[in-house]
């Protein structure tokens, strides 16, 4: 360590302003402060300060999403093996979905942080870490099948776009990596929705199996076939979809973990299920199309749904910024899912269409909040008077 | 007594080094000093020059804007030097003790019998003056104004403060009749009493009204107790003073000397015995954490406690309104993958470190700031230890985009630095909330006077 740090001592004066490679000091200022807090101390204000930083806090995001990436590396070598009508170990599953899952991965980050970076030397800030959870959660959010120049391009749409012409992290109006999810979904409408690209290799596959369609188990729904998809297996993770989202139980784990580590509103993802629900109770009621006649708690397990409630509703940027707000923006993005699934069969994503809808529309919810508090002190102005 | 206010919201960094409840041993140093910069907006016009000879109670400087409130000397002897920083402003007027602690006589007074203009005259005219503190704003109380009420906070909750019940013991008579003086400036005098603790000097007080908090820091600090009783609206004023300020006062009309003695808690982790010293206002804490501090590594000397308290050399002097010293590590070195290891030495709210698992352990907190500034991104986090129904975030963003409509309708007038320290304690993103507050302070006094 000692060693380490010399090393890195050695460096800064080339690195710091007015060195040799200057253009290089985000760079070196991002790798300097992943490998040792740095030695400042506070100037004005507090003395001391809580232990937790930005930096930590995005990890523990990213470990939040290891269940679900995992699980999605093996349910592709599965679904993959399923489609081929092929049995398959454990061990089988898991090296097909590495060798398909890492190279996204790695596109995704390298993409991502390279802009990261980029920007951060142009913009004289440091590296901030919400990039490390875009990379994590573009992969995850997108089929299998996506070839790799569409992450790079959706990657960057989602950091240039979605980010940094906003002022960079905390500053955005989107979560990043939905929009990346949206602009693929409009860009490249062909590659991105049908029935073979949520499975790896399907496109390229002879002899399928007899009615094997690769379909989604929403994509079934519509046709009325949600029974081809027993609860059970959606809530587990056995269906095809996007990488990281099949599985409802580990994104639940996922969910524990930022709800126990405090970095995840709960609020949020309660009443975003909540919200789910209840739409999904009323549209059973009413029953005019196959979706609708998909039972409520079913709903909720299905594509990107139980995702997008833990791992990008919860997004504190992009979200409503009051503590009352976050129920009520939480509340409406499981309305809004749904009843966009259940209307618009040709956009049967609805999760992320309404999740950008109320990203949209959180800080209209703020507003009110914020002006229910000022009324509260203006009345008590009154009454006192 | 009335029922007592529940404060749910809010802190107690669980510091290690508190201040046992003994009487330590210490030397009053040679040098004491009188800092400007410890009262807001106040310009001060220095009175004696370098070498001139002063007695406690004589006037160092007074406030070119405010020419009746005076400040004094805490003790007797020369002026030795006139610290200034940037642009000539004074930091530190020193003065160089002759150990005889001569004194002038104000004359002594039955606040009973004393009209309001001459208890303001004498309060002026001693220095005691500035012991008044306005809400909002904390600045200065205004001599011409009377306020809707004065509140004094008889707890402090800040991280490792010292007891009042502990430091007011043996000194009832002094408080008591310095409340008499109190009830003579305003209509209405509130105290706010810990609900966990015996209170006995401020129940047996006549003619005041108590109120009973229970829960963690802030429900100490006066704002809040406002706050929960008497919210300050727009053009109202009510002033504040601490309890050991009071003694003084009632001092001054007992003896007629203004006496700057107070009781300081000597604390924190790199103190060998932390414990509490008969010490004086504005007196070098060399004198008291000489032997008694651990020398290991480079050490952060603060007159106040961890949050708001002011950063000090080992030999600078105790500020006017504080009453404990805190010495903790400097924290000035890097540390290998920090920001990842489990960290169970390490203290956080979140539970992102394992140390949540451990919850009656106590700390042993630097000052490094763990971390680098940036934008804010996590949401909730100032409203979670700040019990008052205000809107700290959006407060904030008032501030920093100077929206003067918008700090009034979101609570500046009720808020004062102090009430922020926690919230900036806990803030993810390392920004410096108070720094940011006062600047509003500031621009809303520049504003609207």
């Amino acid at each position: 360590m000692k060693a380490l740090r010399k090393i890195l001592d050695n460096i800064k004066p080339h690195v710091s302003k007015g060195g040799r490679f200057e253009m290089l000091h985000s760079t070196y200022d991002a790798f300097e402060t992943l490998l040792f807090v740095p030695d400042r101390t506070n100037k004005n204000g507090v003395h001391v300060r809580d232990a937790i930083d930005l930096k930590r806090t995005m990890m523990m995001v990213v470990f939040a999403m290891i269940p679900a990436l995992v699980f999605g590396i093996w349910n592709t070598g599965y679904q993959h093996h399923l489609a081929l009508g092929e049995s398959a170990s454990f061990f089988d599953n898991i090296l097909h979905g590495v060798l398909r899952v890492v190279p996204i991965l790695v596109v995704s980050y390298a993409t991502a942080l390279g802009l990261e970076f980029g920007f951060a030397q142009m913009r004289k800030h440091e590296v901030n870490e919400g990039v490390l959870v875009s990379g994590m959660l573009i992969p995850l959010i997108i089929p299998i099948d996506t070839p790799l120049w569409m992450v790079a391009i959706a990657t960057a749409f989602a950091i240039i776009i979605g980010k940094e012409v906003f002022g960079g992290t905390g500053m955005n109006i989107w979560n990043p990596a939905l929009l990346a999810r949206a602009f693929l979904f409009f860009a490249y409408p062909a590659q991105m929705s049908g029935d073979i690209v949520w499975i790896s290799g399907l496109g390229s596959m002879e002899n399928l199996p007899d009615g094997f369609s690769g379909a989604t188990a929403l994509a079934a729904a519509v046709e009325g076939n949600i029974s081809n998809f027993s609860f059970m297996d959606s809530f587990l993770g056995f269906i095809p979809g996007s990488i990281g989202e099949t599985s409802t139980l580990a994104i639940l784990l996922g969910a524990m973990f930022l709800i126990i580590t405090g970095v995840g509103s709960w609020k949020v993802m309660l009443s975003v299920f909540v919200g789910g629900y209840l739409m999904a109770l009323v549209f059973n009621l009413m029953g005019l199309n196959p979706l609708m006649q998909v039972e409520a708690h079913h709903h909720l397990v299905l594509g990107g749904f139980a995702f997008g409630a833990v791992f990008m509703a919860t997004d504190p940027v992009s979200a409503t910024r009051t503590e009352q707000g976050k129920w009520i923006y939480g509340f409406l993005i499981g309305v809004f899912a749904i009843m966009i699934r259940v209307f618009n069969p040709a956009y049967p994503e609805g999760m992320m269409l309404a999740i950008l809808l109320m990203n949209t529309f959180a800080p209209l919810i703020d507003h009110f909040v914020v002006q229910a508090n000022i009324k509260r002190r203006l009345n008590r102005a009154v009454v006192k008077a | 007594m009335s029922e007592v206010i529940k404060i749910k919201k809010g802190l107690d960094i669980p510091l290690k080094g508190k201040s046992e409840k003994v009487f330590g041993q210490a030397q009053l140093p040679g040098l004491f000093a009188v800092k400007p910069t410890d009262f807001h907006g106040i310009v001060p016009k220095m009175v004696v020059k370098e070498g001139d000879a002063v007695k406690i109670g004589s006037v160092l400087f007074y406030d070119k804007y405010h020419p009746e409130v005076k400040f004094v000397s805490p003790v007797s002897g020369r002026l030795k030097s006139v610290n200034r920083g940037e642009r000539r402003r004074i930091l530190e007027v020193i003065v160089e003790s002759d150990g005889q602690d001569d004194f002038i006589d104000f004359g002594a007074a039955d606040p009973l019998n004393s009209e309001r203009a001459s208890i303001v005259e004498k309060l002026l005219e001693s220095g005691a003056w500035p012991y008044l503190r306005q809400r909002p704003y904390d600045v200065n109380a205004n001599s011409a104004d009377t306020p809707k009420a004065i509140f004094v906070s008889g707890f402090d909750s800040a991280p490792l403060a010292p007891d009042m019940d502990f430091v007011l013991t043996g000194q009832e008579d002094e408080l008591a009749t310095g409340f008499e003086v109190l009830k003579k400036l305003a209509p209405e005098v509130h105290v706010g009493i810990s609900s966990s603790s015996a209170s006995k000097v401020f129940t047996n007080l006549k003619g005041v009204q108590i109120h009973s908090f229970d829960g963690p820091h802030p429900a100490g600090n006066v704002g809040v107790q406002i706050h929960h009783t008497i919210p300050i609206n727009k053009g109202e004023k009510v002033w504040v003073i601490q309890p050991q300020a009071i003694v003084s006062i009632g001092r001054l009309f007992l003896k007629g000397k203004h006496d700057f003695s107070r009781v300081i808690a000597l604390n924190g982790s790199e103190v060998v015995k932390p414990s509490y010293y008969r010490y004086r206002l504005g007196a070098s804490v060399s004198g008291l954490i000489k032997n008694n501090v651990i020398n290991d590594e480079k050490l952060r000397i603060i007159s106040g406690n961890v949050l708001t308290g002011d950063h000090i050399e080992d030999d600078g002097y105790i500020g006017f309104n504080h009453s404990q010293v805190t010495v903790i590590p400097e924290g000035d070195k890097h540390e290998f993958l920090g920001w990842i290891l489990p960290g169970l030495e390490k203290f956080s709210t979140s539970r992102t470190f394992f140390s949540w698992l451990r919850p009656n352990k106590e700390y042993r907190i630097d000052a490094n700031t763990k971390g680098g500034e940036r934008a804010i991104v996590i949401s909730g986090q100032y409203d979670s230890v700040l019990p008052m129904d205000i809107l700290a975030e959006f407060l904030i963003k008032a501030i920093m985009i100077e929206d003067i409509d918008k700090m009034e309708q979101l609570g500046i007038y009720e808020v004062v630095e102090e009430d922020l320290a926690l919230s900036e304690f806990v803030d993810t993103s390392k920004i410096e909330i108070q720094s940011i507050l006062r600047k509003g302070i500031d621009l809303m006094i520049k504003e609207l006077g």
